[in-house]
């Protein structure tokens, strides 16, 4: 096993480096990142000579791309423009942990970031929790009811919320329970930002502003596991060992929950673990439309600004994210069942 | 008594097989035909695709093309009325003629970019599954590469890459943002992945089959074979995947429109109506609302499509 997984992060690092090649370079053509860097006004022209220099934007792509990986500390740069190379670099490169300086804000990507991971966190791993033990519950449900007027009507209403749109649910859920609310005069529900400036950011007050990002992030989510959770269940349920655990007197919930559920539950494992990292994709709809001030926000706002560090930043961290979830989803399903071996 | 029992078989064998043989058997597309009637979904999703295609082509009767981009902005931000039964938006459109020319360019990103997705990822699995070896682990790290990376952040990354400043172009007597040819394109290179799995899985298991043998023995070329032979028998979740893909494109394009990535105006898709409209969440619901329920319709009739289609083609195979 360990070297199983070994085997696996050996040939997630190739992978790494060609995934982040191609983003580097196609991030060099999205945009002009100086043209904003004066303010209002339009950057003057030997300004933005002296920033692309400065910044290094004016090197050829592939030695940027050799400078955001390994730091330019030992090549020397010519600062002031008089065509000499004195001052020596500073970066240290990415893979001696430095992701570089932020083009819009001048700050490290890492802090940059690191501002703005904690919220996303939250919301996913809320939306998480949630969705595992709706669609655990809905499911069961359903596969025990198979095919009563209940299960059709779980079935034809996760069909719907399975294709509808993120941003449809989500300005639906704003019309009627902010909007609509309010002008009934009922206690409703907030729709931009994580706390009401004039309170602060106190738990209440950071719980009440997830509801409605919460609730858009998992439907989705709940109505597909749910669907495959009935399914799973539905074929463990009829597998001969719950013919036997029922034959030999097993009490009902025993033979459901114990007998059945956790093997129809592997498969779940995995798919929950794969999709987790997904998660953070499906946040960007959700963050932008309720202004949670997250990562897919940062990504939105990095990317309109054409700033390469920051975009990098953060596809680079899903991209890591997504591979040691994979290996997780491997490693967790031989644990769960032993008669899968990896070699 | 005994003999003539042997020699002619029992009387109801005998009533069955001529009437088996007076019926021709029935091809692929009957069988699959029997069995997506009797899938209710299927047919309730063909019948609101149906009504969605003729309202957004059937609209253009009623509305001309100059209706939907026609400005009026002493009437912004109306609420449906008689005059404007869906209302307009912020600078005045009518939505309800926006809807229809909308409609046909969302339809039309959803087909053009499966197409783009097909080529892409048939030619891809078919390459990695017939040829195997060096080539296959070639072609399946780079589907891999692709995969890691989840697609809405590819997409907005190639949609602002490819989005400078593409000129209009004229089809058929109609201006078409530029945009549009950038967001197909981009859908279509961003989605191949998951095809191009399910064609190499069919590929490594229907090339083993005899019948491939046997072409090969009698000189048939590899062009032949894998257009001839194999493709057309691993067909059935091919099309099932095309058919959702539509869907998904639909949504895609809605989505990076609706981040202001997308198709640019003048040309209205259901996405692009939808950018900004949260800002109006309160005060004007009719301009999210119809195009937003559009777009749920169409991807969940799709995906209702899609899924007896799933099952009439392949019985054996239930996902989800």
């Amino acid at each position: 096993m360990t070297r199983y997984i070994i085997r696996r992060l050996l040939q997630a690092i190739p992978l790494l480096f060609i995934i982040s090649l191609v983003l580097f370079i196609l991030m060099q053509n999205m945009g002009d990142p100086l043209a904003t860097m004066g303010g209002r006004k339009v950057t003057r022209r030997e300004d933005r000579i002296r920033l692309a220099r400065q910044l290094g934007l004016d090197k050829p792509v592939i030695l940027q791309y050799v400078y955001w990986l390994v730091g330019n500390d030992w090549a020397k740069t010519d600062m002031d423009g008089d065509g000499i190379a004195e001052t020596p670099g500073s970066r240290k490169g990415v893979l001696r942990g430095d992701w570089g300086i932020s083009l819009v804000n001048r700050q490290p990507v890492m802090e940059v970031i690191g501002d703005r991971l904690p919220n996303t966190l939250l919301l996913m791993l809320v939306a998480e929790v949630i969705v595992i033990s709706l669609a655990m519950l809905i499911g069961i449900y359903s596969a025990l009811h198979q095919y009563t007027a209940a299960d059709n009507i779980i079935t034809a209403t996760t069909f719907v919320f399975y294709s509808m749109p993120v941003f449809f649910f989500a300005l639906l859920a704003m019309y009627f329970f902010a909007v609509n609310f309010k002008k009934w005069g009922l206690p409703y529900l907030p729709t931009v930002g994580m706390f009401e400036p004039e309170i602060g950011k106190t738990t209440a007050q950071v719980a009440w502003h997830m509801v409605l990002p919460v609730a858009t992030l998992s439907f989705g989510f709940i109505a597909g596991y749910s669907r495959y959770i009935r399914s799973t269940m539905l074929e463990s349920l009829g597998q001969d060992y719950v013919r036997t655990a029922k034959a030999k007197g097993l009490p009902r919930l025993e033979v459901v929950y114990i007998h059945a559920l956790k093997n129809a539950a592997l498969p779940i494992v995995t798919i929950v673990a794969l999709d987790l990292p997904f998660l953070l994709g499906g946040a960007i709809v959700t963050e932008r439309i309720f202004g949670w001030p997250g990562m897919g926000r940062l990504f939105l706002d990095h990317v309109s600004r054409s700033d390469t560090p920051v975009v990098l930043g953060i596809l680079m961290m899903i991209a890591v994210a997504v591979i040691i979830f994979q290996i997780i989803a491997d490693v967790a399903y031989a644990w769960l069942d032993p008669r899968i071996r990896y070699k | 008594m005994s003999e003539s029992t042997l020699s002619q078989p029992t009387k109801g064998v005998v009533s069955l097989t001529p009437d088996e043989l007076e019926t021709p058997p029935l091809s692929l597309g009957q069988l699959t035909w029997r069995r997506f009637r009797r899938h209710k979904m299927a047919i309730f999703g063909s019948v609101i695709l149906l009504l969605i295609m003729i309202y957004a082509f059937g609209g253009m009767l009623v509305f001309s093309e100059a209706d939907a981009n026609r400005t009026e902005t002493g009437a912004r931000l109306q609420a449906p009325s008689r005059e404007h039964p869906f209302g307009t938006d912020t600078i005045g459109r009518d939505i309800l003629a926006r809807t229809i020319y909308g409609g046909q360019i969302s339809i039309f990103i959803g087909l053009t970019a499966m197409v783009v997705e097909m080529v892409l990822g048939i030619s891809i699995g078919a390459m990695a599954g017939y040829f195997g070896g060096k080539l296959d682990s070639v072609l399946m790290r780079f589907t891999e590469a692709v995969l890691i990376i989840p697609q809405i952040f590819l997409l907005l990354v190639m949609a602002k890459y490819f989005a400078q400043s593409i000129p209009n172009i004229k089809v058929i007597g109609r201006t078409l943002s530029g945009s549009v040819l950038v967001i197909i394109f981009v859908i279509g290179i961003t989605s191949w992945p998951y095809l191009a799995r399910i064609v190499r899985a069919q590929f490594l298991s229907v090339k083993e089959n005899d019948f491939i043998l046997a072409a090969r023995a009698t000189g048939t070329s590899t062009r032949d074979i894998i257009f001839r032979h194999i493709l057309p028998n691993s067909i059935a979740p091919i099309i099932v995947a095309a058919t959702l893909s539509v869907a998904a494109a639909i949504t895609l394009e809605a989505y990076i429109s609706f981040l202001g990535l997308g198709v640019r105006p003048p040309t209205a898709t259901w996405g692009n109506m939808l950018e900004g409209a949260y800002n109006y969440v309160d005060s004007a619901w009719w301009l999210w609302f119809f195009p937003g329920l559009l777009i749920a319709l169409i991807v969940l009739s799709i995906n209702f499509l899609g899924d007896g289609l799933r099952d009439a083609l392949d019985p054996h195979s239930r996902a989800i």
